[in-house]
């Protein structure tokens, strides 16, 4: 089979076309086998006609064995499987996509592309937007029109979805192919319902790990970034949400997902609410332009965390007993009836918070975690205890926030301004008390504060 | 070194007592994923492996005592590990996904079982075979990569007769279902079945009945797991 046959010029599919369906479903997807909904026959006829393509799913090169869907290289990320004459190279990393190996390969579309329907005026929000959103609002639609990349720097809070719509609608007219990538499925199920209700008539395809839905050519894809490890130059916009939160240096398969996900000429955008050093940085020497904006959509400051010096305090935790000062602000807590959310920095520390204070406590692989936390929503709680998996993406209308040991390693910059960007999210009750439990400021206790007192700043002077 | 379970780095605890070991044989799982691997400890039933108050014979094991045909054809079954929810992770993500590696996770708690349990016999590891069908799919044979980590001699002694939709049916059912299995080779020393699972026991039941019957003299079964 001739390579050069990747992409061929060929006038769109119309949906009356028998092959629109299939092609929908997969094109500029690397898919295996199992993957394709097809029989065995319409199976090999596509492939006769050239219209589905081979490709080794593990490459053999002189360093190593290279994954062609997560672009893993690294040897002890490979496994083995006995076998005659030779044993099978399969890769461990994706594997729960459906494993990749030296035996199953990928394929991808190389028949006539469908087009997405072009909608005029798709956009059905009415909402106004701030002084600082507009601004923001009239750069992201620029990016996304010139295909240049952007970096939002948002602080908590500050109506980043609706910033999107403008954007989204030019590209919705044009018909571009969307994709809204975010580290978490929670902020995909959070998100989907509100793009759903701007856009109504857009088919949006929400791709997280567990759900089954998807849709055929859907145009605008909600996804987590696990789920981009399938795409190959598919997208004209690429939108990757909370950038600071993917681990990009530990895990590099994502930042190739993602690179390899979008079209050679497409729009990157990233938001952040605290972005990391490497990102900063190119923002600072103006390698990748950037946006700012600093004030929350309703106008207030951000919180500024009180920090409160707690001697001893693991210690005491150990011994099952509250120490005096984190005691008596619960209870002061209590007393207003105020809600409040604990982060704690460990699963242990939560369980034994929980024990000590009777409140419910949540972590990450607690099975009952969804209903906790809307029971918590939905304040038929009114305090919850939780690791970092709050840290960020969810919203709960009128909290204050402790940390217990703010100093431990877990509580980076990034995590506890997140943190501290949980309260005071409403317009009615902007004020949040937040409040650090240490034992001594870190350099992330004394960053966190400055960055959020500097944002403050730069909302007040413009 | 990387757990094989978390993939969290292993970062060995080098002391004069453990310089040794470690080199003698490589950590496959970090201390954490080593802790919750459900070690079969405490009394079970002599039969079966299932864990029984006092170490009395279950009621499963009574139940095939009086089976008319299977009932005196398995000696005894040995199994490692107890079915929690962990164990149930492991085993989708083993079988279902297919990653062959976590094999390596059982190695160390089947060659104490086995060592604890079996050392004094001389016995031939029969795994249990799959269809062909599932065993093309999947690219390898669950029982036989447990049988490979014991680095005795084994023989393929056993075929499945067609691919039985075994999950599906009752336990009366499955009683009564034709045997699964035929034989490939006759085997005239003891032989010790190897499979993943021992759930009701039908499966091993079967081929002990079917070894015996074709002069076997002593059929003993080892399992992963015992649910
Ligand atoms: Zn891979
Ligand atoms: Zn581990
Ligand atoms: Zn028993």
């Amino acid at each position: 089979m001739n390579p050069q046959t990747k992409k061929t010029p060929m006038s769109p599919l119309t949906p009356e076309d028998p092959l629109y369906s299939i092609a929908s479903f997969c094109e500029a997807q690397l898919l295996l086998r199992q993957e394709l909904p097809l029989t065995d026959k319409n199976f090999e006829e596509l492939q006769l006609m050239n219209y589905l393509q081979e490709t080794p799913g593990i490459e053999e090169s002189f360093t190593g064995y290279v994954c062609k869907r997560c672009g893993n290289r690294k040897n002890h990320w490979f496994g083995k499987i006995p076998q005659k004459p030779s044993p099978i190279v399969y890769c461990r990393k994706c594997i729960e996509m459906g494993r990749v190996s030296s035996f199953e390969a990928l394929y991808r579309w190389t028949g006539p592309q469908t087009q997405s329907p072009r909608i005029e005026n798709p956009c059905h929000w009415d909402g106004r937007l701030t002084k600082f959103q507009r601004n923001c609002s009239q750069r992201i639609l620029e990016a996304m029109t010139t295909r240049e990349p952007l970096l939002v720097w948002a602080v908590c809070g500050a109506g980043k979805t609706e910033m999107l719509f403008e954007g989204l609608t030019a590209a919705i007219s044009r018909g571009d192919r969307i994709c809204l990538a975010t580290p978490r499925a929670d902020v995909v199920r959070e998100l989907v319902p509100r793009f759903h209700r701007a856009f109504p008539e857009v088919t949006i395809s929400a791709l997280y790990g567990g759900s089954e839905e998807k849709m055929e050519g859907a145009q605008f894809i909600i996804a987590t970034t696990h789920q981009l490890l399938r795409y190959e130059e598919a997208f004209d916009v690429m939108i990757i949400d909370e950038v600071d939160a993917f681990p990009y240096h530990a895990d590099q398969s994502l930042s190739f997902a993602s690179e390899r996900a979008r079209k050679p000429s497409s729009s990157l955008v990233y938001l952040t609410a605290t972005p990391r050093k490497w990102l900063k940085w190119k923002a600072k020497l103006k390698l990748i332009p950037t946006v700012f904006v600093p004030a929350r959509y309703h106008g207030y400051p951000l919180p500024t965390p009180r920090f409160v010096s707690t001697y001893r305090l693991s210690k005491t935790l150990e011994k099952d007993i509250l120490p005096p000062s984190i005691r008596s602000w619960i209870q002061g807590k209590t007393k207003q009836q105020r809600r409040f959310l604990l982060f704690t920095p460990t699963i242990e520390i939560a369980h034994k918070l929980a024990k000590i204070t009777k409140i419910e406590c949540v972590d990450a692989k607690d099975p009952d975690r969804i209903d906790k936390i809307n029971r918590y929503r939905n304040g038929e709680r009114n305090a919850l205890i939780t690791t970092t998996i709050l840290e960020r993406g969810v919203t709960f209308p009128s909290i204050d926030v402790a940390v217990i040991d703010a100093g431990h390693k877990v509580f980076d910059e990034a995590a506890l301004v997140q943190i501290a960007g949980r309260a005071g999210r409403n317009a009615d009750d902007p004020d949040g008390d937040v409040i650090f439990f240490h034992q001594g400021r870190t350099n992330a206790i004394i960053g966190a504060k400055k960055m959020i007192s500097m944002m403050n700043r730069l909302a007040r002077r413009k | 070194m990387f757990c094989l379970w978390c993939h969290e780095e292993i970062i060995p605890d080098i002391t004069w007592k453990n310089v040794f070991q470690f080199f003698g044989k490589d950590r496959k799982l970090c201390e954490d994923c080593q802790q919750k691997l459900p070690y079969i400890e405490g009394p079970v039933c002599p039969t079966c492996s299932k864990p029984t108050e006092h170490g009395e014979v279950c009621r499963d094991c009574r139940t095939w005592t009086s089976h008319p045909t299977l009932g005196e054809s398995l000696i005894q079954n040995v199994s490692v590990f107890s079915y929690t929810p962990f164990m149930k992770d492991i085993m989708a993500k083993w079988k279902y996904r297919g990653d062959y590696e976590l094999v390596n996770m059982f190695k160390a708690g089947m060659e104490k079982r086995f060592k604890d349990n079996f050392h004094k016999q001389v016995l031939t590891l029969v795994p249990i075979p799959l269809s062909k069908t599932r065993e093309q799919e999947r690219g390898f044979n669950q029982a036989e990569a447990l049988a490979g980590l014991l680095g005795l001699p084994m023989i393929h002694a056993l075929a499945r007769v067609r691919n039985e939709k075994q999950a599906k049916k009752s336990r009366a059912e499955r009683l009564q279902s034709k045997n699964p299995f035929q034989l490939k080779h006759r085997m005239d020393t003891p032989v010790l079945l190897i499979d993943d699972l021992y759930t009701t026991g039908t499966t091993l039941h079967w081929a002990a009945f079917l070894l015996k019957s074709a002069g076997c003299p002593k059929v003993y079964s080892f399992t992963l797991i015992r649910s």
